[in-house]
């Protein structure tokens, strides 16, 4: 098998990414994917601001505005969020390490196919007779009222994507774990492989309550049973509980990959390490650990008690230490530095004082009193948005621009780049500014419409106008990005100049096993160091030899398309159809039929010859 | 090592199940997840904690529960998990033969265990507690037929390795496989401990 | 020449972009203080005990956390102008700095003693609105106010278990002192939101929870005599429009409402006019008296039923969020569901077969139900 990549036809490349294991390849179907989601998610986000742009309106109706919120917040974290984030750590994680892909390269796949199929049944809603509309929290008394299937979708959708997480989650940290290369020690990691090492932590330890309170929740409103039912002994405040105890931490698992991002940007272009690295290692670690410490923050008002409420209040506002950290750190990273400013670091920059407004109205948000008043108000939607927006959405923009070319071999247009950036900005915070206000004036949150008179209306104008600005700018961003495919040209390995960790070590795009030879790791920033000493290359740390790949497989794809037709089986239950419990069972066969031939049939991989690899360009990987 | 290299219990290295790359990463992986499933039965526990007085009409935890039938069902699972660390013992000796064994005698075990535990749910629904009767109904039968289920599950895997690998013997291929199979299994003993505790001696003394 | 200026444009806005932000912030700060929003629905403007000393824990963020701002901003402007990469510096390597021990103790620590300013009032005032004491049986203050609030899909029934009288919609409360509020729900999780009185509570559909509010007596008179009150929590189509409204009344005029109330429990309602008297054989006939009793002394089981409607005359809205008249109530009878969509009133009687007369009657009837003269 040649390393040379070969023109082929559509159908051949189909059927490649279809059944690709390969982690670069599968980062971009993550990308695609997770792109694609968020643009629905924006397009949901434009029709709820166009509806509440004016009082008394009837743009939507009330019921299918609340279709929209609950999907345009779903498909927002759990579809385009994470999926983003997630590419970005398969693109560039394993070869931050040195490694030539992740420990499970099969389960890398299945991951991906899981999350794709769980985001295509969760959107059919639309179209098979309503979108959920209890909210992206879903809580437990209304989403078991709801009427219809759209909460069924929500659960069966949501419960076979949160698999391929998991899934995601572990392999990350089984990689980290193992695979690092000769010398990378675990405090000579870029940050940004720290941050994906902490996520995937969270990420293990953080679905498997919303798998639970999802299993729950399917067997109320699909088998009848009483979980959630006061009428026969239970209790919805437990799906409060395991909602939230999954979702604070998911809060830190979307916004620690996205601080990683930008300890990357804040080096590279300030020519300098990062400031107190180590600290920076502990923050992280302890902001992960107090992410699971703190979840009743957003039950402040359900009722629980003086006692919890403090306690709960304390710990939420203890976790501002190690992000305020975070911050001073990022800023002396640049003091004293070189700085320049393109299209990634100029998201990086505004970052900082964003992401910071947001964490401080999370501090406000923290203190349960104040909560009394600003909970289920637009103040928090304003909170929230700042520090998503302001900081993992900036963050992807910034990571898109900024390994863009390590990806695919060209750089996106900067100019165009800082167009959109611009736009975004101003469109940003003209929505979500005032909303802060909205909130302490009164407006409660997943209205369909707001009364005239009570001092609303140019508030909610203003934060329409704001979304106008952004939907234009993601816009001038897809034309960015066709226009490169179309026209840009080859870079080098190293297309910044400046690039200081491994993967700028290997070439734009990267060679389908990373490294020729591993690369010996002599300290932080590892290719800093090589070139603070002259060298234009890694170091090698093993002699040139075969490389040992793993097969494709269209299995993981199959895996996922089972459970998906499973779930219909499951949907439609209730309904009492006949054909329900044949569905599951096929679906089930497709699924675990497929698994067992996967555990069965041997898979060895394939080598790479050692004089295939001597054939290649010197630009490809390290020489022997 | 080339892992489809012919060893001999010489060759054999002392674990076998970590020998390869491949088997690093299994091993940590596996950890890993049953991290995750830790967490997953750990919020069962906490929901039927919940709920396990909210008996509805039904019976109550002390008016169904035997100490006989779950002790033996105990018994069994946790003789199992002594049949698997006995074919894990024979596995590092590179005793194919006698490790097939072991996992066999596992399986029967966990077979008898399932068998009981249906055999009991069939009369507690005739007594009145069933998973739709009342919220204590509900959280019981999500727990201890989540396990139950994991308990199928691992059946199942048991028997796909035992008769896969019949032909082909040990090697580091497969090692890691067996060795995964049996640290899921002491998960599945472990669980069930927490269950026979919380569930039902704690059930009984109310 | 094109980039010269690109590049020029880039550090101008780097550098006025931080100061645009501070002014916004500045000016956060200032509308804060100045109160915005409307008197009767803005928690900054708050017209009790509980909205202040929530406006005040707020106050006291704010300034920590604008302090917090400052520092950072004023970091972030001087590095991002002096460390630019000027013209010739193209190849500079600046020098690597690790990392500063002493900063880096500087702002854990201090963050930190901002964090315990904020907590320690927090914690206090936590428990300070927790305290119900005053309601609960073994510390009973038979003088306060107590009112059992029950939220359903899209209206609110206040009962005052004391003296056994039940309305909806428009909650009647004491100035000046502190009433007690038991908060249920009765088919989904609602909440319970005065914005301009105090935080919210939600009303769960496994337990009862309890809190106090105090209604101060000049703020209520500057708000109009009318507060407007939300629903806090998602809990289908009409959610927004699930308000209902408040009338703080000096003490000794909400005690002479509540004798009202108890006695217009034994009294016979006699319609005062023939239309009224035709509404009210319409109001039985169409089933309307099988879900909203008359009688203020009658709490009927909830899920299922309506607000109690023995002071409907007196009340200032239609269904909570229409003004009160006329042609309002017969909009609502004629099309419940264009107003509140999704309410459980709309399929219990046949709207399309009430006639402009009958709305007339019915609304005539309705109207005249009124307890105060």
């Amino acid at each position: 098998m040649s390393t040379v990549a070969q023109k082929k036809g559509f159908g051949a490349v189909l059927w490649d990414y279809l059944t690709t294991v390969d982690h670069k390849k599968i980062a971009k179907l993550y990308i695609m994917a997770g792109g694609f989601f968020f643009l629905l998610g924006g397009i949901e986000a434009l029709l709820i601001r166009i509806q509440l742009a004016v009082p008394d309106s009837n743009f939507v109706s009330a019921g299918f505005f609340n279709e929209l919120l609950t999907m345009h917040g779903t498909t927002m974290i759990f579809l385009a969020a994470m999926p983003l984030l997630l590419g970005f750590m398969n693109a560039v994680m394993p070869i931050q390490i040195g490694a030539r892909d992740v420990a499970f390269p099969f389960l890398n796949a299945l991951g991906f196919w899981l999350f794709f199929f769980g985001g295509l049944f969760l959107n059919l809603s639309w179209f098979l007779g309503g979108a959920p509309d209890a909210g992206w929290t879903s809580y437990a008394s209304l989403s078991l009222h709801s009427e219809g299937h759209g909460i069924d979708f929500y659960v069966l959708g949501l419960q076979i994507a949160g698999l391929g997480t998991l899934i995601g989650g572990i392999n990350f940290l089984a990689t980290i774990i193992t695979m690092r290369a000769p010398g990378m020690t675990y405090m000579r990691m870029p940050l940004f492989t720290w941050t994906t090492f902490v996520a995937s932590a969270l990420i293990l330890f953080a679905f498997p309550p919303l798998t639970v309170g999802l299993l729950l929740l399917m067997f109320d409103r699909i088998f009848g049973t009483a979980i959630f039912d006061p009428a026969l002994g239970g209790n919805t405040i437990i799906w409060e509980h395991f909602f939230w105890i999954f979702g604070h931490p998911e809060v830190y698992i979307l916004i620690l990959p996205a601080f990683g991002i930008f300890s990357e940007i804040f080096s590279t272009f300030s020519r300098k390490r990062l400031f107190g690295y180590s600290s920076m290692v502990f923050a992280t670690v302890l902001i992960g650990f107090l992410g699971f410490m703190v979840w009743a923050h957003h039950m402040f008002t359900t009722g629980l008690g003086p006692i919890a409420n403090s306690i709960f209040a304390v710990a939420t506002m203890a976790i501002a230490v190690p992000t305020g950290i975070k911050i001073f750190n990022w800023l002396f990273t640049m003091w004293g530095g070189s700085l320049t400013f393109p299209t990634p670091m100029m998201y990086a920059v505004a970052f900082i004082p964003s992401f910071i407004m947001g964490g401080v109205t999370g501090v406000m948000l923290g203190s349960a009193p104040q909560d009394y008043q600003y909970h289920d108000t637009y103040f928090v939607v304003a909170h929230f948005h700042y520090v998503i927006v302001g900081g993992v959405v900036f963050a992807v923009l910034a990571g898109t621009h900024y390994w863009w070319p390590k990806m695919f071999g060209k750089m996106l247009n900067d100019t165009l780049g800082k167009v959109t950036f611009w736009l975004f900005l101003i469109g940003f915070h003209l929505t979500f500014f005032i909303q802060h206000f909205l909130g302490l004036m009164g407006m409660p949150r997943r209205v369909f419409t707001f009364l005239p008179n009570h001092g609303w209306e140019l508030g909610n104008m203003i934060s329409s106008i704001g979304a106008a600005f952004m939907a234009v700018a993601v816009l001038i961003m897809l034309y960015n990005i066709v226009v490169t495919s179309v026209k840009g040209e080859y870079v080098s390995a190293d297309p910044w100049g400046d690039g200081r960790t491994l993967e700028w070590a290997v070439a734009s795009p990267p060679a389908e096993y990373n490294f020729k030879q591993l690369p010996l790791v002599r300290g932080l920033d590892a290719l800093w160091v090589e070139k603070m000493q002259g060298k234009k290359e890694m170091t090698p740390a093993e002699p040139l030899g075969d490389i040992h790949m793993p097969n494709s497989s269209i299995l993981p794809l199959i895996i996922s398309f089972g459970l998906f037709v499973a779930a219909f089986g499951f949907l439609y239950h209730p309904d009492g159809v006949s054909w329900s419990v044949p569905v599951m069972i096929i679906g089930g066969i497709i699924t675990f039929g497929s698994m067992t031939l996967r555990s069965i049939i041997d898979d060895h991989g394939y080598h790479i010859h050692k004089e295939d690899l001597m054939d290649d360009d010197d630009k490809k990987g390290v020489e022997a | 090592m080339h892992v489809e290299e012919k060893l001999t219990a010489e060759t054999f290295p002392a674990e076998p199940e970590k020998a390869t790359l491949e088997g690093k990463n299994k091993f940590i992986g596996f950890w890993l997840f049953l991290g995750g499933e830790t967490v997953l039965f750990a919020s069962l526990f906490a929901t039927y904690l919940a709920l396990n007085k909210s008996h509805a009409s039904g019976p109550s935890s002390q008016e169904l529960f035997e100490l006989p039938l779950a002790f033996i069902m105990t018994m069994i699972l946790l003789a199992s998990s002594l049949t698997s660390v006995y074919s894990m013992y024979h596995m590092k000796n590179f005793n194919f033969k006698k490790m097939q064994l072991w996992i066999g005698l596992t399986v029967l075990l966990g077979a008898s265990f399932l068998a009981l535990e249906i055999y009991e749910f069939n009369h507690y629904v005739h007594l009145g507690h069933t998973i739709t009767g009342s919220a204590f109904g509900s959280a019981f039968y999500l727990l201890v037929g989540t396990h139950g289920a994991h308990v199928l599950f691992g059946l199942c895997w048991a028997i796909a390795l035992m008769v896969r690998n019949s032909k082909r013997g040990l090697d580091l291929y497969n090692a890691p496989k067996y060795y995964v199979f049996s640290l899921y299994w002491h998960f599945i003993d472990v669980v069930w401990v927490f269950i026979f505790t919380v569930v039902y001696l704690m059930g009984m003394v109310g | 020449m094109q980039k010269k200026l690109k590049e020029g444009f880039d550090q101008a806005m780097k550098k006025w972009l931080p100061n645009l932000r501070l002014l916004a912030l500045f000016s956060f700060m200032a509308l804060l203080l100045a109160g915005c929003g409307e008197p009767f629905v803005s928690a900054l403007q708050p017209a009790g005990e509980v909205a202040k000393m929530q406006f005040d824990l707020m106050i006291l963020a704010t300034l920590i956390m604008v302090i917090v701002i400052a520092v950072v901003t004023v970091i972030f402007i001087i590095t991002l102008v002096k460390f630019r990469r000027k013209k010739g510096e193209e190849n500079k390597i600046p020098k690597q700095v690790e990392g500063n021990h002493t900063l880096e103790v500087i702002w854990t620590v201090i963050p930190i003693l901002l964090l315990l300013v904020l907590a320690i009032p927090t914690v206090s005032a936590t428990f300070e609105l927790a305290d119900v004491k005053a309601m609960e049986p073994d510390t009973r203050d038979e003088d306060a106010v107590v009112v059992k609030v029950t939220a359903n899909l899209y209206w609110w029934e206040f009962e005052y278990p004391d003296h056994e009288i039940v309305t909806g919609q428009e909650l009647v409360v004491p100035t000046d002192e502190k009433v007690y509020f038991e908060l249920i729900a009765s088919d989904v999780k609602h909440s319970f939101w005065i914005p301009a009185v105090g935080g919210k509570l939600d009303n769960n559909t496994d337990n009862v929870n309890k809190f106090w509010l105090e209604f101060d007596s000049e703020k209520t008179e500057e708000a109009g005599g009318l507060f407007y009150g939300k629903c806090a929590e998602l809990c289908g189509p009409s959610h927004a429009l699930m308000d209902f409204k408040v009338k703080p009344l000096p003490r000794a005029e909400f005690d002479q409402w509540v004798d009202k109330m108890v006695a217009a429990k034994d009294a016979e309602h006699v319609p005062a006019s023939d239309v009224a008297k035709a509404g009210e054989e319409l109001f039985t006939s169409n089933g309307c008296i099988a879900c909203h009793a008359v009688n203020p002394g009658e709490v009927r089981p909830k899920p299922g039923t309506g607000p109690n409607l023995a002071n409907f005359g007196d009340r200032s809205t239609i269904a909570g969020i229409l003004e009160f008249d006329k042609e309002n109530l017969k909009k609502w009878l004629k099309d419940p569901e264009d107003v509140k969509p999704g309410n459980l009133m709309t399929d219990t009687y046949d709207h399309d077969g009430l006639s402009d007369q009958d709305l007339d009657a019915l609304a005539e009837y309705l109207m005249g139900l009124k307890i105060e003269e």
